[in-house]
């Protein structure tokens, strides 16, 4: 056993620390989360040369082969700094994708642009009328005239406001199994709502209508790819909650020890104390079961995979709403203002919890994999 | 013990009901089921619509214009007006300020506030909380100092309050201010109700974690009050705080409010599809509404058992604390339970009045569109009107005697 983080992944943490204290504070981020687009391409580009977006990319495609680990340090990071430009929805999420559904034809050049942050993808999977299931059933691709076209409507699509291309989940014909698609973002058939998410991040629901499309991977055959980025995508954002919910019981214990009433800080209440106290535990238990969902993102029994992934999705989720409602009531009023920074950390640690599965999801799917043992 | 209502109590819930079908504006009852935002006139309206039927003052005495219904005669009204997508009656006048005038003020204050209130003429919000005074409002700096002028004995009024609720609509506040620093703390505030337009007075918007403005810091900078305005006596401001304090938590409880949340949770988790089916077909999901209906049942009967012992007692005891803690963690609930029905659709921030909203289905639902922001809306019902960790330590002392 070793929990120890390897010299390079150190390296790496100190490097996106003074990124965030220093090019991502919370003044730095109002001023990005109230521009047009919301987000910042000279931030996305520091992260680009910090090399965030190459990590995750084998070096085989022109990536610096990181591992689940390499990404649980990078997610924590954004998490504890609140970051909205979209490495989740526009990085590792295709990434994963085309890592394991795309031939080495068909992902060559796409991942090394992605690598070096020029390229903008998203993955476009639930369907309208769908909540968290992993198996696309609104969207259809059918073929004439020698190519692929799509038609549905995808939503909440994790950066799908700014991407340039959309991988695209879509069932072809009455094929049993999904197939993944390209699709240009611009192209004719291609119809976007952009919009902010509650906690700043951004996304879109896409309709397609007849829109051209590249079928990548095996026609069919897409689904454990699908599964695999879906899991990918869980560990990651449970990563993000451990940095998030970690600076968010950080400042809630700040501020117990300096709001006075009563003559004195509200920390000397018990009452209040054990609440800090319950709250770190759940920062603890997360962190270890983030720690564990990072290192099943390269299981290679997919249902042992998921059942280790949506563990730590279910503990997560119940701290981010156990730490995320007790920041904001220790802190009184100016824990529910816009101004204060608590409140965006429960923001993100809420919409954390209800994404890409919320906690009764995947509680569903660990529990239902007790029947298959 | 009966807990059926009975035929003159049903006759009445129906009479409630048909009144409020008639008078209210289907656009006003449309918002309220829906969790729209109000405006000024959403809320004057419905009250106006009261005042003429002579139902404005729910809680108050005939003596003062009031209905002079017994406790389950208000809970029909709360309930059935709730029910039909009604606004609330916005407390501070009606039932902070009002008993508080007609207990301490005196007669020539009585004649002047109190039809205003009724009528909804004055506007009223509440001056109580200041920056480094929450928990311990006792703490309040905001000071008000007498001087004498050609003009008549005034107070002289400096510092700042905030969490002011509607402040920006408002026409009239009441305030705690200091008097007096000698002794206890408690012993040298007073009772100050000062009209919105004096010179000297600026009201900032603070927005809430939903970008709602709901709240405000109110400054005041040498605003001149009439002595006139001091409710009962100087230096003893604190005794009627109290007595308001008691009051606004009674009211919060919220049943009626809650009735409604649960009507709209079950639509939305009707209307939310999981894997093909509605997500009210998965007994993981339904069993957490059935909890929160029975938690809701519970706290209905508790709140009117509280009520008719109360009529007994002619003032709210403690107990009013239980009641504020129970009823705003159902609160909630149900709105945390509204956001997990709508599932993914609770992730975008639409603002009413967006032009993008209409071309996403879910968002053009608005049960589905207010969903989140409900949830981040409502995690100050466990701060407001003096926190639960407060209201605990109240029933400590004051209950149990520990």
């Amino acid at each position: 056993m070793n929990f120890s983080l390897s010299d390079e992944q150190s390296a790496l943490k100190d490097t996106l620390i003074k990124f965030i204290d220093r090019d991502y504070t919370f003044d730095d981020r109002w001023k990005i989360i109230r521009s047009t687009t919301g987000w910042s391409t000279t931030h996305w580009s520091q992260l680009a040369e910090i090399g965030v977006t190459a990590l995750p990319i084998a070096e085989a495609d022109g990536g610096l082969g990181g591992n689940g680990v390499d990404t649980l340090v990078v997610m924590e990071q954004l998490g504890r700094g609140l970051v909205v430009e979209p490495y989740l929805g526009c990085c590792l999420l295709p990434v994963a994708l085309l890592t394991h559904g795309a031939s080495d034809i068909e992902r060559a050049g796409m991942l090394e642009r992605i690598a070096g942050g020029d390229l903008l993808a998203a993955f476009a999977h639930t369907d309208a009328g769908q909540r968290y299931e992993r198996v696309s059933t609104g969207t259809k691709a059918s073929f004439a005239n020698g190519g692929f076209t799509l038609t549905g409507r995808k939503v909440v699509v994790l950066g799908g406001d700014c991407a340039d291309h959309l991988l695209v989940s879509a069932q072809v014909g009455e094929d049993a199994g999904a197939s993944l698609f390209l699709v240009d973002a611009n192209a004719t058939g291609v119809t976007r709502l952009a919009y902010p998410m509650q906690d700043a991040q951004r996304g879109a629901d896409i309709e397609f209508n007849n829109a051209a499309a590249t079928l990548i991977g095996t026609q069919g055959g897409a689904q454990p790819a699908i599964d695999h980025a879906l899991d990918v995508a869980c560990a990651a954002l449970c990563a993000e909650a451990i940095g998030a919910m970690t600076e968010l019981h950080k400042l809630t214990v700040e501020y117990l020890k300096t709001r006075k009433q009563f003559g004195r800080p509200i920390g000397m209440n018990q009452a209040l104390q054990h609440r800090a106290v319950d709250m770190l535990m759940h920062v603890e238990m997360s962190r270890s079961m983030a720690i564990d969902a990072a290192m099943a993102v390269s299981e290679t029994n997919a249902a042992a995979r998921a059942k280790t992934i949506s563990a730590a999705k279910v503990l997560v989720g119940q701290a981010c709403r156990f730490v995320g409602q007790n920041a904001v009531q220790l802190h009184g009023g100016i824990g529910v203002t816009h101004e204060l920074n608590v409140s965006h950390y429960f923001k993100r640690l809420t919409m954390i919890a209800a994404t890409l599965g919320d906690t009764d999801w995947h509680l569903a799917r660990h529990s239902d994999s007790l029947l298959a043992a | 013990m009966d807990l059926r209502y009975s035929p003159e109590q049903e006759a009445f819930a129906s009479e409630v009901r048909a009144f409020t079908r008639a008078q209210l504006d289907p656009a006003v009852a449309k918002k309220g089921l829906e969790g729209a935002r109000l405006n000024r006139e959403d809320y004057l309206g419905w009250h106006r619509s009261l005042h003429k039927r002579g139902w404005a003052g729910v809680g108050w005495p005939a003596s003062f214009g009031g209905t002079g219904w017994d406790s389950t005669h208000q809970h029909i009204f709360d309930e059935v007006t709730a029910d039909e997508g009604a606004p609330i009656l916005i407390p501070f006048g009606l039932r902070m300020v009002a008993p508080v005038i007609m207990n301490f003020g005196n007669a020539e204050q009585q004649h002047y506030y109190l039809p205003k209130i009724l009528s909804g003429e004055h506007w009223w919000c509440q001056g109580y909380s200041e920056p480094g005074s929450g928990s311990d409002l006792a703490s309040l700096k905001m000071k008000a100092e007498r001087f004498t002028d050609a003009s008549g004995k005034h107070y002289i009024v400096n510092g700042q309050k905030t969490w002011t609720t509607l402040g920006q609509h408002a026409d009239w506040i009441f305030c705690l201010v200091r008097t007096s620093s000698e002794g206890r703390q408690q012993e040298g505030i007073s009772f100050l109700l000062i009209d919105m337009k004096t010179p000297g007075i600026t009201v900032r918007p603070i927005i809430m974690l939903d970008q709602e403005h709901e709240v405000n810091e109110v400054w005041f900078d040498n605003v001149k009050v009439p002595v006139a305005n001091l409710v009962g006596q100087e230096n003893k401001g604190w005794t009627y705080a109290k007595f308001l304090l008691s009051h606004e938590r009674n009211g919060i409880a919220g049943v009626g409010r809650c009735k409604r949340i649960v009507k709209r949770l079950r639509h939305v988790a009707k209307h939310s599809m999981s894997n093909g089916k509605p997500l009210i077909e998965d007994a993981r999901f339904r069993d957490k509404i059935a909890q929160a209906e029975i938690d809701l049942r519970a706290l209905e009967l508790t709140l009117l058992r509280v009520l008719e012992a109360e009529r007994e007692k002619h003032a709210p005891g403690p107990e009013a604390s239980l009641l504020k803690i129970k009823g705003s963690e159902i609160q909630q609930n149900l709105t945390e339970l509204t956001m997990m029905a709508a599932g993914p659709a609770a992730l975008p921030y639409v603002r009413e009045g967006d032009d993008g909203a209409p071309d996403a289905p879910w968002l053009s639902d608005e049960a589905y569109r207010y969903a989140s922001g409900h949830y981040f809306n409502f995690r100050k019902t466990t701060i407001y009107g003096g926190s639960n960790e407060i209201q605990r330590n109240i029933v400590t002392q004051l209950v149990l005697g520990l």
